[in-house]
């Protein structure tokens, strides 16, 4: 049974007052419920396969996760550990056996909770568009549609007029070293590298009150990990309740503000 | 015998104007009834046409009977006359504006020699009028009775060829597929290209065809006082315009109708306001442009010499 | 909210859709041919501005689905009803013809799999996208043009063609004319049977495209029928996959094919031939 523990990492024990300071927020943070963003419950999931005769794979057993404002929450666990599928559940792209997802959602009248297990197909993109935020790990490429217009978009269907959500697509793919001459052109020819910073520009542009991040350094090198880290830092101290699964320790430790331990699921769910 | 018709000349002599024929003065071919169709058959033929006049421009099915001439010579109109001729009418048969073309000629005389009724080539003095591919230039009167010789009816038959479909298109009110076939005229030529059987719309409701009338005359169908009949032998259909209805030929706002003109006035009479033909008089090609509508030159020419 | 100060909560927030209705409910819809199930038990809602795809091979029911819902053949089970414009909800089976017709020639559109049944072959392209104005009284032809040629730029077309007639556009052209057509009474829901199939790789995408845009922009509910799941991955909301005449699965396009439950539905998805 995998379970939440609410222990920062032996690297943020060991550190500066840097960590201290986030432990300390933290802390202080639990204490106030109305700066919950995401609440999952009783999280269980089995994919049943019916190709090989209904073989069963569990995958999450009963996993349980708070999130507030402003901190970041990364799961950590060997491959198999039901991270990546635990990210997909929160962002309603998989189904939950058993459980709840509640997400504070306000979508321009009132904030309300949403129980994603229980929402709508509607409701979910309705959540997803103002704030719910994924970064999946490869980038789902449109023929035709330009880096800058892909970058922009979340923002268009937000409402900012094209030239506002063009200029800070522009300001954040320089940020993330994406040559000029690129913005114009659609990413299917790019390299792994570009592709995956064009989809966490994607990905934050918009401020997501939840983000969920999934492997959002893989293949980037030193200097981007850090502008990456950077912005997700800027999320954070903006309010963003965010969820993540950071390959790269050392990003790992610079963003995150408390783990959550996943182990694989040993025996089969009943 | 003297046969009033056997007495008109194809000439265009003002000096011998055709005088109308009387009843008394022709015997009727004995076997026939009056204007040879039974009495029943006429009365069907009423009960339809008081539909149609009830609803003007919408096609009424009738019983269209075989008559001793083959279809697409005017078995429709004929139907029609007979149906509403009586011993008092006076008919005037025209074919292109002529009296004195054939199909007119034979058509009068079938008339007089099964109805005895009187006939004549003016306008003004006929109180039913047959014709074929155009409309008098004199204007008609209160009383006067119009038939129209159509061959094909159904206006959107090329367009829509099933006939199921065009009945509900007609039964809908749905002739967005007419104003499409205007607007490819428009992009082909420049302009609306039809230049007869003109399509119109009768009492602002039913899409019909005037006949094979030039679009010339198709303001003449508008508010006209006379009862306007329209029959169609081979289809077996016939129509109706109300003395008095509104007639409107299709048009775009920025394209609108418009009737024929010509340069040249009537060799014969002088007219310049009337529907011209164009009569080539020599082998060299020689033109000359004269009235279609032989009553109007002829009165035109007989005042012009009396005067 | 938190996030950035002025920009987000100054934009022109869009909040839901104005209409919080469903535009068209359909519950328990079936359609039979004597004892064979032709679709049976269909269920859904659609909502303005929402892209549903239906998938499913052949024999699936899909494409009778699809022409039962743009009432071009009578259910024999269930209830259809649509939204109007006026807000009132129609019962779709007791419309009479003349609704039905003007209903699909102004606020619904059909987009048939080949443009040659959607178009008028021998009328010019921008006589076939002007029709349907036609249809409903448009009598200035300097407007009709323009707008014409105004729609074929929105699909894509070179709007100096307009005067020239369908066969001398090629297939992806003729559908893109064909979306054009439909569009220019501005409708509200479209159905589209297979809109790609029969095209070429790289026009299939190039709609694609432009139906995804063009739904964006003016907020068109769509139902689309397709065979092909990355046709229902690019432009659809929400997925419904039909087998032998029923719905197996339905939900979100992301949830469905990245976890799907049923066994058709896996063994549809696990088909896809890789790139």
């Amino acid at each position: 049974m995998n379970s939440g523990t609410n222990l920062p990492t032996s690297a943020q024990q060991a550190s500066s007052s840097h960590a201290a300071a986030l432990r300390t927020e933290s802390v202080s943070h639990a204490t106030r419920e109305h700066d919950v963003m995401l609440r999952a419950q009783g999280l269980h999931k089995t994919f049943r396969l019916h190709a090989q005769g209904g073989a069963a794979i569990p995958a999450l057993d009963g996993v349980d996760l708070t999130v507030r404002r402003g901190e970041c929450v990364a799961l950590v666990g060997p491959s198999g550990s039901g991270k990546s599928t635990l990210l997909r559940c929160l962002y309603g792209n998989y189904l939950v056996g058993e459980g709840r997802i509640e997400i504070r959602h306000d979508d321009g009248h009132a904030a309300r909770w949403v129980d994603l297990t229980t929402a709508s197909a509607r409701e979910v993109l309705s959540v997803r568009r103002t704030t719910l935020g994924y970064v999946s790990q490869f980038l789902r490429v449109i023929p035709r549609v330009s880096t800058l217009d892909i970058v922009a978009e979340p923002l268009r269907r937000l409402g900012y007029d094209d030239g506002d959500a063009a200029g800070r697509a522009r300001d954040l793919l320089d940020r993330l070293n994406i040559p000029e001459r690129l913005w114009s052109l659609a990413p299917a020819t790019f390299s792994g590298g570009e592709q995956q910073r064009i989809n966490i520009a994607r990905g934050l542009i918009a401020a997501a009150p939840v983000l969920l991040l999934d492997e959002p350094t893989a293949s980037l090198d030193a200097q981007n990990r850090a502008v990456v880290a950077q912005l997700i830092a800027e999320a954070r101290a903006a309010g963003s309740a965010i969820v993540g699964i950071f390959h790269d320790e050392a990003t790992r430790d610079e963003v995150a503000s408390r783990t959550l331990a996943m182990r694989p699921v040993l025996r089969p769910a009943h | 015998m003297s046969d009033a018709t056997d007495q008109l000349h194809t000439s265009r002599d003002a000096a011998q104007t055709p005088s109308p024929s009387s009843a008394a003065s022709v015997a009727t071919v004995e076997g026939y009834n009056f204007a040879f169709l039974d009495e029943q058959t006429k009365r069907m033929i009423r009960r339809s046409l008081l539909k149609a006049v009830a609803i003007p421009g919408y096609q009424v099915p009738f019983g269209s009977r075989e008559m001793p001439l083959p279809y697409g010579w005017g078995t429709g109109g004929i139907q029609v006359s007979a149906a509403v001729i009586g011993a008092d009418d006076t008919l005037k048969v025209i074919d292109q504006g002529a009296d004195d073309t054939t199909n007119a000629v034979n058509i009068r005389r079938f008339f007089a020699r099964t109805a005895g009724v009187a006939t004549t080539t003016k306008t003004s003095e006929a109180t039913v009028i047959q014709t074929r591919h155009r409309i008098p230039e004199a204007a008609l009167h209160e009383g006067q009775i119009m038939v129209y010789q159509v061959p094909m009816p159904e206006p959107l038959f090329r367009l829509e060829p099933r006939i199921a479909e065009s009945r509900k298109l007609h039964a809908l009110g749905e002739y967005g597929l007419m104003r499409v076939r205007l607007y490819e005229d428009i992009v082909r030529h420049g302009a609306i290209a039809t230049t007869y059987d003109y399509p119109v719309i009768v009492n602002g409701r039913y899409l019909t065809s005037p006949s094979p009338i030039p679009k010339f005359d198709n303001p003449k169908l508008h508010m006209n006082p006379a009862l306007q009949l329209f029959g169609a032998g081979r289809e077996r259909r016939l129509y109706a315009i109300p003395p008095y209805t509104p007639v409107e030929s299709l048009d775009f706002d920025d394209h609108p109708f418009e009737i024929q003109k010509w340069d040249a006035h009537c060799a014969l009479c002088g007219a310049t306001d009337s529907f011209l033909d164009e009569v080539i008089t020599d082998d060299a090609g020689t033109r000359m442009h004269v009235c279609s509508d032989s009553d109007y030159c002829g009165s035109r020419t007989a005042a012009k010499e009396l005067a | 909210m938190n996030a950035l100060p002025n920009s987000r909560s100054n934009a022109a927030l869009r909040a839901e859709p104005p209409m919080d209705e469903p535009l068209l409910r359909v519950a328990g819809l079936g359609k039979h041919y004597g004892d064979r199930i032709g679709c049976a038990d269909v269920t859904f809602d659609l909502w303005p501005g929402e892209v549903v795809c239906v998938v499913g091979e052949s024999g699936s029911g899909k494409s009778t689905l699809l022409n039962a819902l743009a009432l071009r053949h009578d259910i024999d089970a269930g209830t259809l009803h649509y939204r109007g414009t006026d807000g009132t909800l129609h019962n779709l089976s007791t419309l009479d013809e003349a609704h039905k017709r003007r209903l699909l020639r102004t606020e619904w559109g059909f987009v048939e799999q080949n443009p040659r049944d959607g178009l008028r072959m021998n009328v010019s392209a921008g006589g076939n996208i002007g029709d349907r104005l036609m249809a409903v009284g448009a009598r200035h032809f300097g407007d009709i043009r323009s707008k014409a040629r105004h729609w074929m730029a929105q699909v894509e077309l070179d709007p100096a063609r307009v005067d020239e007639m369908p066969g001398a556009f090629s297939g992806g052209m003729q559908q893109r004319l064909q979306i054009a057509r439909n569009l220019v009474t501005e409708p509200r829901l479209v159905f589209m049977d297979e809109p790609t199939a029969g095209l070429d790789v790289s026009v299939q995408a190039r709609l694609l495209d432009l139906l995804r845009s063009l739904v964006e922009r003016l907020h068109l509910a769509a139902i689309i029928v397709t065979h092909d799941i990355g046709v229902a991955r690019l432009i659809a909301h929400r997925l419904i996959v039909m087998q032998a005449g029923r719905v197996v699965e339905a939900g979100l396009t992301d949830q469905v094919l990245d976890d799907p439950q049923h066994p058709y539905t896996q063994l549809l998805v696990s088909s896809v031939l890789p790139v």
